[in-house]
């Protein structure tokens, strides 16, 4: 039987992400034909601009080579317009005559730039800024002549006039508003920006309305006339006065149009056969003009032509950043602001420092920032998550703090390192590696920086560079997915949220049912969801779901630490840092017998061996098991330790008895699997010798009781722990860490630490959940409580011949 | 000539789970299992830096390197895109519910 035939006008960026979206979830459905006016393969237009500039070449552009098209066995025809559709038929007609049925098809015709209806806008020399044949046609120009003139001053104008002044021209823009970018920018930021690019060379005229353009003897454009009498030279005029969708060729066939071809949330057209996807459509009334809203569309589009029918595209919020070196611009969601909002600027114009915050009912809804974009991105994500501001509304101004993030040399702003300069400390990897993997290989997320990089791919403290470098890279096609609609990895569509939602409400208790329920795209997920699903359905239904050892990174199947060279490492509990002679000997015994190479105390209080064979780990556990010691989990997702200070019990300052609290919180505790690790701390006093304040859940003791300060976190980033409150009691200690604990583990995502979840949710809603209300934070308790009733020593299973059949090797005789 | 030689039983591995073959010269073979009772055989050697991939997490038929997380196909030994390199994979059948290795 033969396939059905699937057809695409229009070899453009939304048009061929698309095709490639379908062919990752259905390959062999379609006979695919590719009709492209250009005579080019599909390449990455909004790098156009940095060829204008001298940066890159039309060859490094290319997104899908021939080969690409060859390969995945699409029929590719390039330089043919379509001229009709014949819907009756179903067929589309080329100019050159060439005929096509189709089943399917697919329009993304884009748009063209909107050419000013005034004499002379059809001379030589005139043109808008869309494609390479405009761009090579301004680089040729530029060799010969001398004056170019850009009408329009926005983002598409500005670019423009840069690359032509890079290229040795005499640039004036010329725009109509009071100042530039006046829709996004204020009239401070506008002068400030226009400064700068006056710095560059450039020339303005503002406030004027162009007349006619008028020929010269050559027969090409000569000269700009403007309404009030004046006239410039222009060999070349350059159109970049906005963009109109090209939807003629759709609404000639009978398709319903209005600006743009009209979709619904499918990005089906009225024509069930009809899908339409990019500049071209009309979606809810509006039509986009950057790339990241047009591959959410794609993914959309593909979804249901390839027959699926899950999802659908409701709109996006956009941010805009201008590609022009040396210059930072940035732009997101409602900027302009309105009715009901409220705005917070900080202006420091001889520093050249310009941001704008909008926010309405206690939410970020959109912002501007000149000079200093390095927060950018994470205004963006905490507009895009809708997260509350209200409890960081007096310093959101000033950003998100980087003070304490390790591993790149303390450098936070992505625009002012050297590409030499190292972003991830982890991989070893340069910003200019970055910058040049994004333009050769074509990349527009973080996630897929991360594969070919490497960079952020590790510990992570890197990533919100790794954004900003992304952003200026490749301007408003960067968005980054709002937090809790990200989907887990490649494995679904669902985010974490919607997972451990859908296993609450429909009880799901095993990975089948979850991967079955929520149709998987992968028969038994991968390395990413599997140990997060698997948390899911322990923490959720704590004594039905039944633990899949497999579904758990390898440290938590073998109960030690992996290390670089394939050994393991063995850390025994000392409750709250104590130990005693008859376990000092037992670990020292157990050192000699097994060889273990390296002994070292940790930063946990407590005797790390390391260097221990797979093989040796089940004798050891039961050696130390028979001392009386127990797995101190230092390679879980899981309670590690409960760091303590002397104390009242012998510091002559001590307030409370930080030791025995500390042992309190460690027995109840035990065995405990959370979202990512957890790590407390108690001292006896607010000389805070135990370090409780970089602690998930931190206790400090005072005369009166007990401080507890939770979200804190001495790692990669520095975060110091957060105020929760005071109480009196051990018992109270115990009911209130609980609690926050196992909000934490019921609401957390899987790998989000107490910190990362705190800054998602805000410490409000915390208190309000764990403070306000006594009823929910005892049950939140009950449920910690009960989860854990039946912990037991992962180390016991050492007695257990199934469970080591892991651990014991299988030997050939050769 | 390499001849098969028997190894385990199947149930000897767990699901979605490996074992550890070791040889007298040559290095440590890692026998995986996947969710369909598919096996396959490959050196217990990441191509990126020689993690033992024995201790992986097994998906579809990918491995997941415990040391960095590369992905490695299990037919094959070959990384997957974009990482690049490919260890030596081996024979492996299962006859009877057992399971042989050419070597
Ligand atoms: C210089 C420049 C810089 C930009 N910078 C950015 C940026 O920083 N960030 C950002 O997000 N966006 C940017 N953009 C916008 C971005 O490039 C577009 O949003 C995106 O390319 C639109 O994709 P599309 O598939 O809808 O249209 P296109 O990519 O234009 O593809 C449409 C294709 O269809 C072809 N076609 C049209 N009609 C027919 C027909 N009848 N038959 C056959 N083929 C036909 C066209 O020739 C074209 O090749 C920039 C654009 C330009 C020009
Ligand atoms: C006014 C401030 C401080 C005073 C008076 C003080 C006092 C003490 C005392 C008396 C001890 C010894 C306890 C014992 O007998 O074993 C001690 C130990 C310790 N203190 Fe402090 N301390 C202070 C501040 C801090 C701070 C700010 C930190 C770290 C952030 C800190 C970290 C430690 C540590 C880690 C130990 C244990 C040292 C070890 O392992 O031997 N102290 N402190
Ligand atoms: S925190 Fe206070 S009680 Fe604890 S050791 Fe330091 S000084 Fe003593
Ligand atoms: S050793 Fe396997 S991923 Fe590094």
């Amino acid at each position: 039987m033969s396939k059905p035939r699937l057809v695409l006008i229009g070899n453009g960026m939304a048009g061929v992400r698309t095709i490639e979206e379908l062919l990752k979830i259905k390959p062999d459905h379609y006979d695919i034909t590719i009709f492209g006016a250009e005579p080019h393969p599909n390449y990455n237009r909004i790098l156009l601009s940095p060829v204008l500039a001298g940066e890159m070449t039309i060859q490094e552009i290319v997104l899908n080579e021939l080969d690409w098209y060859k390969e995945n066995g699409i029929t590719l025809h390039t330089g043919k317009q379509i001229t009709k559709i014949d819907r009756v038929k179903r067929k589309v007609i080329a100019d050159d005559g060439t005929e096509e049925s189709y089943d399917r098809l697919l329009v993304a015709t884009g748009s063209t730039p909107f050419m000013l209806p005034i004499p002379g806008n059809d001379l030589p020399g005139v043109i808008g800024y869309r494609d390479i044949k405009d761009t090579d046609e301004m680089i040729e120009t530029a060799r010969l002549h001398k004056h170019a003139v850009v009408i329009g001053g926005g983002l598409l104008g500005l670019e423009a006039a840069n690359g032509l002044k890079l290229r040795g021209m005499d640039v004036t823009v010329v725009h109509i508003g009071p100042w530039l970018l006046e829709r996004q920018l204020d009239e401070v930021a506008g002068k400030m920006l226009q400064k700068s690019l006056e710095d560059k060379g450039l020339k303005f005229l503002l406030q004027k309305q162009t007349e006619m353009l008028v020929q010269g003897e050559s027969g090409r454009v000569a000269a700009v006339r403007f309404k009030d009498g004046m006239q410039i030279p222009a060999d070349l005029v350059v159109m970049a006065a906005g963009i109109r969708p090209n939807y003629a060729l759709a609404e000639k066939s009978g398709i319903y149009c209005n600006r743009g071809i009209v979709v619904n949330d499918t990005m089906q057209t009225y024509d069930p056969k009809v899908y339409a996807v990019g500049e071209c459509v009309s979606h809810r009334g509006i039509a986009y003009g950057l790339v990241a809203p047009l591959f959410e569309q794609a993914k959309v589009a593909a979804n249901h032509l390839a027959g699926y029918g899950i999802g659908r595209y409701t709109g996006s919020v956009t941010s805009t950043k201008l590609k022009v070196t040396g210059i930072d611009l940035f732009s997101a969601g409602e900027y302009m602001g309105g009715e009901g909002t409220e705005e917070i600027v900080l202006n420091d114009p001889y520093g050249g420092v310009y941001k704008k915050l909008v926010i309405k009912d206690n939410k970020l809804i959109g912002g501007v920032m000149y000079g200093d974009t390095a927060d950018g991105p994470w205004y963006f994500q905490l507009l895009k998550d809708k997260r509350d501001i209200h409890d960081i509304r007096d310093s959101l101004i000033f950003g998100q703090n980087l003070v304490g993030d390790v591993g790149h040399a303390g450098n936070s702003k992505a625009a002012e390192m050297a590409d030499s300069a190292e972003v991830c400390g982890c991989n070893g990897v340069s910003k200019g590696t970055i910058v040049q993997a994004i333009k050769a290989k074509g990349l527009f997320t973080l996630d897929e920086v991360k594969k070919h990089t490497k960079a952020a791919s590790s510990c992570g403290s890197c990533a919100g560079l790794v954004e900003q470098i992304l952003a200026s890279t490749i301007g408003g096609a960067y968005t980054p997915a709002a937090l809790d609609t990200k989907p887990m990895c490649a494995c679904t569509d669902h985010s974490h949220k919607a997972v451990r939602e859908a296993i609450v409400a429909r009880h799901l208790i095993s990975k089948e049912a979850v991967f079955a329920g929520l149709e998987w795209k992968t028969p038994n997920g991968c390395d990413k969801c599997r140990p997060a699903v698997n948390y899911y359905l322990i923490s959720s239904f704590p004594h039905e779901a039944k633990d899949d050892p497999q579904s758990r990174f390898i440290n938590e199947r073998a109960h030690a630490n992996i290390q670089k060279d394939g050994t393991y490492s063995v850390v025994p509990r000392m409750w709250g840092g104590l130990t005693n002679p008859k376990e000092l000997r037992a670990i020292a015994d157990a050192a000699e017998k097994y060889n273990v190479p390296t002994v070292k105390v940790t930063g946990g209080q407590r005797i790390d061996l390391l260097g221990i064979k797979k093989e040796d780990l089940p004798g050891i556990w039961a050696d130390l098991n028979a001392a009386g010691m127990v797995s101190g989990h230092a390679y879980g997702k899981s309670i590690r330790t409960v760091k303590t200070c002397v104390g009242a019990e012998h510091c002559r300052f001590g307030t409370q008895l930080a030791m025995s609290m500390g042992i309190k919180l460690e027995k109840m505790l035990f065995d405990m699997y959370s979202p990512h690790k957890v790590k407390l701390a108690v001292s006896g006093c607010p000389r805070n010798c135990a370090e409780a304040g970089i602690k998930d859940v931190g206790v400090i003791g005072v005369d009166s009781g007990y401080e507890l300060y939770i979200g804190g976190n001495g790692g990669i980033k520095t975060e110091v722990a957060q105020f929760l409150c005071k109480v009196k009691t051990d018992e109270e200690v115990m009911e209130y860490s609980g609690a926050f604990l196992q909000l934490y583990r019921e609401e957390g995502w899987y790998l989000e630490r107490t910190c990362h979840y705190m800054e998602r949710v805000g410490l409000d809603y915390i208190k309000g959940k764990i403070l306000e209300d006594e009823e929910g934070r005892q049950a939140y308790y009950g449920r910690l409580l009960d989860s854990l009733k039946n912990a037991r020593d992962p180390w016991e299973s050492s007695r257990d011949e199934q469970a080591i059949k892991q651990f014991i090797p299988i030997k050939l005789e050769a | 000539m390499s001849t098969f030689k028997f190894i385990c039983a199947l149930d000897d591995i767990p699901q979605l789970g490996s074992r550890v073959v070791q040889r007298a010269t040559g290095g440590d073979i890692a026998i995986f299992r996947n969710a369909e009772d598919e096996v396959f055989a490959l050196h217990d050697k990441c191509p990126h830096k020689s993690g033992p991939l024995s201790q992986g997490i097994v998906h579809g038929r990918k491995v997941t390197c415990p040391l960095h997380g590369w992905n490695i196909g299990l037919e094959d030994g070959k990384a997957v895109a974009p990482d690049v390199g490919s260890c030596r994979n081996f024979e492996v059948k299962v006859e009877d519910g057992q399971v042989f290795l050419a070597v």
